[in-house]
């Protein structure tokens, strides 16, 4: 279980929440990248035995939702590389 | 290749059963091989045959970084079926439900294939409506879909008491799939370990990849193991979750996220349930095996996940949802859990695919993989050895995501 901190309800069990997906990209303009560009945006996820970035929604909760970083081996959520 | 039978069976009682052959030799490694196929499981090992047996490529080494038919295929929960959604999808796993069936005369191996029928138990109008809209489809490529009432699906499955019509979801109905089945997914492994090594392809064991080696043109070359280099021109990569862990290292980005499906079994009862229920609406399967023990799987993890244990949520969700339409299961014993990390693709079908190194296949993307395995190996055979696809996989390969053209698919029981 994770506990997953809320900027307005502080620390919460992850059963309150609904996982929202990875942190994905700005979505480009398609007229202005190539077109391999584009398809990466579009199906292209970071998929590392490490941290990633993902949305999460205090659904449950406040109705917030927020953003943290994870590690896909331990379930760790941890700082993630723009974190102070 | 010593052939398994009633007689080899009861000479070797007579002397005790310690005289059986190995079913696979332990070679030393070459430097080199025409064709590396990396990880020994259900799609390296039947990819490895089938190259072999039906393309007459002699010189193939299956790398295996922990011991063969220890990853996913040893950790599933053996449904076969074929009721897909996609017409690109449907003949593909017709196929493989068929070689299934003749797999215990194929590679001289005892299957335990059991055909014993999946029924899907509907709780929401909309299933109801996308399994009607799959029967259709299915019914053109020859698979097997029927609605039943749920008068029926509770003669059919008498532990099935709940989901009453004061339930927070009634049974609507049902579907009936008798092409399903189960088997020993042991004997999947062994058997095409077997097979394969009767016909000279070589299983190096304890032999993991530490990265893919590229030539100055660009190609593959090889790949590092912790034994040392390994050439070869044609490098198939068969390796379930860990698919861009080694892609990774030729710089490929692929469309394919990693996460953890897990699966429970209890204590062994008396035969109870002789189908394979679905329940997808409340989220969790679950068939008995042979020896009694109901096996459960549930839905996987939120999130990509590496890990290969049940988190606590999961578990718990899945026993909630399981006890609201068998509340007699309370009294089952819950003996083991485990986990399996799988890829899943952007459109959630398999890849089996060329890839922009030349000389570099992979076969990916298997949620719910285990019932592709002959077909699988066989049309993945077809590729590395002719450099075109077969056609049952033709839609399978990554082109489709360079047109955008994507095989958005349902029939995973589980994932979303
Ligand atoms: C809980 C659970 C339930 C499932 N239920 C079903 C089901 O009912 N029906 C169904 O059809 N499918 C099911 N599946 C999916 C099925 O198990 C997989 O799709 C299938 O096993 C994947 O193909 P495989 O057998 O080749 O994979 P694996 O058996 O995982 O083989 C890959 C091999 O590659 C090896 N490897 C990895 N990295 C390296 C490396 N760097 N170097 C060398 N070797 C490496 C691994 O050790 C492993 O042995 C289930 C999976 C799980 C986890
Ligand atoms: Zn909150």
């Amino acid at each position: 279980m994770l506990l997953i901190p809320c900027p307005f309800c502080g620390p919460r069990n992850e059963s309150e929440f609904a996982h929202g997906g990875p942190v994905r990209a700005r979505r480009p303009d398609p007229d202005a990248v190539s077109d391999a560009a584009w398809v990466e945006y579009l199906t292209v996820t970071p998929n590392p035995q490490g941290p990633v970035q993902e949305h999460w929604w205090h659904v449950r909760g406040c109705g917030t939702w927020l953003t943290l970083w994870r590690d896909t081996t331990s379930h760790d959520i941890v700082k993630g590389p723009d974190d102070a | 290749m010593q052939r398994y039978s009633l007689f080899s069976l009861a000479r070797n009682a007579l002397s005790g059963h310690r005289n059986w052959a190995r079913a696979w030799r332990s070679p030393p490694l070459q430097p080199a091989y025409d064709v590396v196929i990396i990880g020994a499981g259900g799609h390296g090992l039947a990819t490895a045959y089938y190259l072999a047996k039906e393309f007459g490529q002699k010189n193939i080494a299956v790398l295996e970084r922990g011991w063969l038919g220890g990853g996913n295929i040893a950790r599933n929960t053996v449904t076969i079926r074929s009721n897909y959604m996609r017409d690109e999808s449907i003949p593909f796993y017709v196929k493989s439900v068929a070689m299934f069936e003749d797999l215990t005369r194929e590679l001289n191996f005892n299957m335990m294939h059991s055909k014993r029928t999946m029924v899907d138990v509907v709780q929401t109008y909309s299933r109801m409506r996308e399994l009607r809209r799959r029967q259709l489809t299915m019914d053109i490529y020859g698979s097997t879909y029927e609605p039943i009432s749920t008068e029926e699906l509770r003669r059919r499955i008498p532990a099935l008491t709940g989901g009453g019509p004061d339930a927070r979801l009634p049974i609507l109905g049902g579907m009936v799939h008798t092409d399903a089945g189960v088997n020993r997914h042991d004997a999947v492994a062994w058997g095409y370990a077997r097979g394969a090594d009767a016909l000279g392809v070589e299983i190096h064991q304890k032999t993991a990849v530490q990265s893919l080696i590229r030539g100055a043109d660009g190609a593959i070359a090889g790949v590092q193991t912790n034994r040392g280099k390994v050439r070869a021109a044609k490098v198939v990569v068969a390796v379930s979750g860990h698919t861009t862990t080694v892609t990774e290292t030729a710089g490929l980005k692929l469309p394919l996220r990693t996460m953890n499906l897990t699966a429970f079994v209890s204590e062994p009862v008396k035969p109870l349930v002789d189908v394979i229920v679905n329940c997808p609406d409340s989220g969790f399967y679950f068939s008995q095996s042979d020896k009694g023990e109901m096996v459960i799987g549930g839905a996987p993890d939120a999130g990509q996940s590496f890990r290969r244990d049940i988190k606590q949520t999961v578990f718990e969700d899945t026993v909630t949802a399981m006890l609201s339409l068998f509340p007699a299961f309370q009294k089952l014993k819950l003996m083991r859990q485990w986990g399996g990390h799988l890829d899943i693709a952007h459109d959630a079908s398999p890849i089996m695919s060329k890839t922009d190194v030349a000389g570099l296949f992979i076969t990916a993307g298997w949620w719910g993989g285990y019932k592709a395995i002959p077909a699988g190996g066989l049309t993945l055979a077809h590729l590395v050895a002719r450099g075109e696809p077969h056609p049952l996989m033709a839609a399978f390969t990554l082109e489709r995501f360079r047109h955008l053209d994507f095989v958005m698919e349902s029939g995973t029981t589980t994932a979303r």
